[in-house]
């Protein structure tokens, strides 16, 4: 209990002692915790060492104009000292307002916007719906389970390969079109088709994870929801409707994200599928990664400005993703 | 599922039409009608899922390089020699030396780091504990275009480009804090009251991390490792851009070679994909169990 005094004695009502000044209140503190700090002084060390200093020195680079002319580099043995230069934003400004802009980074950035949208709703219709059936009582329910997952245990680089050969020139997909009397695209020539083919690679990839999440998440409603329901007079549609999807709500906002962030960042399919092919159907991550290292000279500078605003784009979406879901009282499952 | 028969007072939306007259089905069975439609969109997705990787396998047992362009002619010569070539006449087995080096050097660095850290996240409450849980979060998502470019950078300087080792510490970037998620889902699974009980006994919070929960969390860890496992060996952008020697590469990097400009070798680029595939997907089936309630952890509960 604190008594409260009336005469000005310099302390404030109900305060026992002053607070402890900022570096008392470190060491206080580290005594305390002291023993959590070394726990997480493994990662805090590797992070920083890995992940903040790159990223420090990556700010730093795209305010330079480095590219792989004026780096310093080694040949032989001539060491050649870096000679680039510090030019402030510019690097931003043109990208964003240059000359040629929208051919650079609105195209690709409208592009990659349709494509991540485009992608999570396939994966995640595609794989909501083969959940609910493999969530029935069903005659050979793992097999089909064990098939689905197919796309996901075999690694993309390598299931990618396949689709190129599928989609080649004369490939099976074109002679099975043609056969049909369909016209047979250029799958990996033209701008819309590469477009095309490159959402039915990712679909195929990604459908698996959601489908295994979601069918998580449907085993684990409880099925007295359903009896009750259906006492009540629910059809079909409205058991789904009201106790299927809000009770896969958390997973679904989970996956959801993930899958954004995955697709927003995919490098590897459309990487293998393009290779330096396809100027247009290249998204924001691997645009950025042809100017630092698909081309001659290298533009580091720009590329790593690239980067820098990719990052800004996720964690703005992901602030505000949080912000929604917490409007709508929802947690995130991480 | 009980099979009690509905009585006449069945709500409407049971009554579908039944398979045979007079004869009243049970709660929790489909119509016929249904069930068939339902094998035919999953035999159809089957096989989607199946006839890429399905493809690949046949058209590696054709010896040409452009038969994949008339895969008919396939059948009247089925053979192996695409095989017996990539394992005898390529770097396959400097790639598969590459990429264990490669993948276990991040997994064995990404669990032992991150263990304590997800513990200490899981059971303590610190000054900071909110700013790192933001950056554990926030790294995994960084795209690799925001490190590649100065990694490249600082590799250079530190003479590391085109080494195991560079390679594997940036690899760590996305395991590393991705473990340590995993792991603090994992231990907050773990009652509290062990801990507690391993204070009272005099254990340090180090010796009841040590002996008690640590190997409680086995599974967890093992998780971690698949996870880890999988992660790096589908690495493709930071292999293709550090690795530039050809005993170096590793699987991501080598199946790219067999495609340059002038000449593709379709035939070995299948037969050695297949030989990638076969040994990664069992594994994947092998874990895939774990897999999934690592990554949806707590996303499941009510």
């Amino acid at each position: 209990m604190t008594v409260a005094i009336d005469r000005a004695t310099g302390k404030r009502r109900g305060e026992r002692e002053p607070r402890p000044g900022p570096a008392q209140r470190l060491k206080n503190g580290f005594h305390k915790h002291w023993y959590a700090y070394a726990m997480i002084a493994p990662v805090a060390v590797v992070l920083g060492v890995l992940v903040v200093y790159p990223l420090v020195y990556g700010l730093y680079l795209t305010l330079t104009d480095a590219t792989s002319l004026n780096t310093a580099r080694t040949i032989g043995v001539n060491h050649i000292d870096a000679t680039y230069k510090f030019i402030g934003l510019d690097n931003y400004a043109d990208i964003l307002w240059g000359p040629t802009a929208y051919d650079r980074f609105w195209s690709h950035f409208l592009w990659t916007v349709f494509w991540t949208a485009a992608c999570v709703a396939l994966h995640y219709g595609i794989g909501l719906g083969l959940a609910l059936l493999l969530n029935q009582k069903l005659r050979g329910r793992t097999l089909y389970r064990m098939i689905l997952v197919l796309p996901w245990a075999v690694p993309t680089f390598v299931t990618v390969f396949g689709w190129r050969f599928m989609l080649a020139d004369g490939g099976v997909i074109n002679t099975a079109l043609e056969g049909l009397g369909l016209p047979a695209p250029l799958w990996l020539e033209d701008t819309f088709w590469q477009r095309f083919a490159a959402i039915m690679v990712n679909t195929w990839c990604g459908v698996p994870f959601m489908m295994v999440s979601l069918l998580g998440g449907l085993q684990s409603i409880d099925a007295s929801l359903y009896e009750a329901s259906e006492m009540d007079g629910a059809n079909a549609w409205q058991r789904f409707r009201y106790v299927t999807l809000p009770g896969l709500r958390s997973v679904s906002t989970t996956v959801v994200l993930l899958g954004v962030i995955w697709t927003f960042n995919q490098f590897a399919i459309i990487f293998l599928l393009f290779g330096n092919t396809a100027p247009d159907a290249q998204i924001l991550v691997t645009w950025a990664y042809q100017l630092g290292f698909g081309q001659q000279p290298r533009d580091y500078a720009q590329s790593a400005a690239y980067g820098i605003l990719l990052l800004s784009i996720l964690i703005v979406f992901t602030s505000f993703y949080r912000r929604w879901l917490n409007r709508n009282e929802q947690q995130l499952a991480i | 599922m009980s099979t009690t028969t509905v009585e006449s007072s069945a709500p409407a939306g049971e009554r579908r039409p039944a398979t045979a007259p007079g004869k009243v089905r049970g709660r929790g069975e489909r119509s016929r009608g249904a069930s068939l439609a339902s094998h035919a969109v999953l035999i159809a997705a089957s096989l989607t899922a199946l006839f890429p990787v399905a493809w690949l396998l046949f058209l590696s047992l054709g010896p040409d390089k452009d038969d994949y362009l008339h895969p008919g002619r396939i059948w009247g010569k089925l053979s192996l020699e695409n095989y017996a070539y990539v394992l005898q006449d390529t770097g396959f087995f400097d790639w598969l030396t590459s990429t264990l080096i490669v993948v276990l050097g991040t997994t064995l660095i990404g669990v032992v780091v991150a263990a304590s850290t997800g513990y200490a996240v899981s059971r303590m409450r610190f000054p900071g504990y909110r700013k790192l849980m933001w950056v554990l979060l926030v790294t995994q998502m960084f795209p690799i275009a925001v490190l590649i470019v100065p990694m490249y950078q600082i590799l250079s300087d530190l003479q590391l480009i085109d080494s195991y080792l560079g390679l594997i510490l940036v690899n760590c970037t996305t395991i590393v804090p991705y473990c340590a998620w995993l792991m603090k889902g994992y231990f907050d699974t773990i009652p509290f009251e062990i801990d507690e009980a391993g204070r009272v006994d005099g254990l340090t919070p180090f010796g009841t991390f040590a002996r008690l929960i640590l190997p409680l969390a086995k599974p967890g860890l093992a998780v971690a490792a698949f996870y880890s496992f999988l992660t790096a060996f589908g690495e493709v952008a930071f292999a293709s851009t550090f690795m530039l020697s050809d005993d170096k590469y590793t699987f991501a990097v080598g199946l790219q070679t067999f495609v340059s400009e002038h000449d593709a070798q379709r035939n070995l680029m299948a037969a050695t994909a297949v030989l990638i595939a076969i040994p990664a997907a069992l594994f994947f089936y092998l874990v895939q169990k774990n897999l999934v309630t690592g990554l949806t952890a707590g996303g499941t509960k009510g």
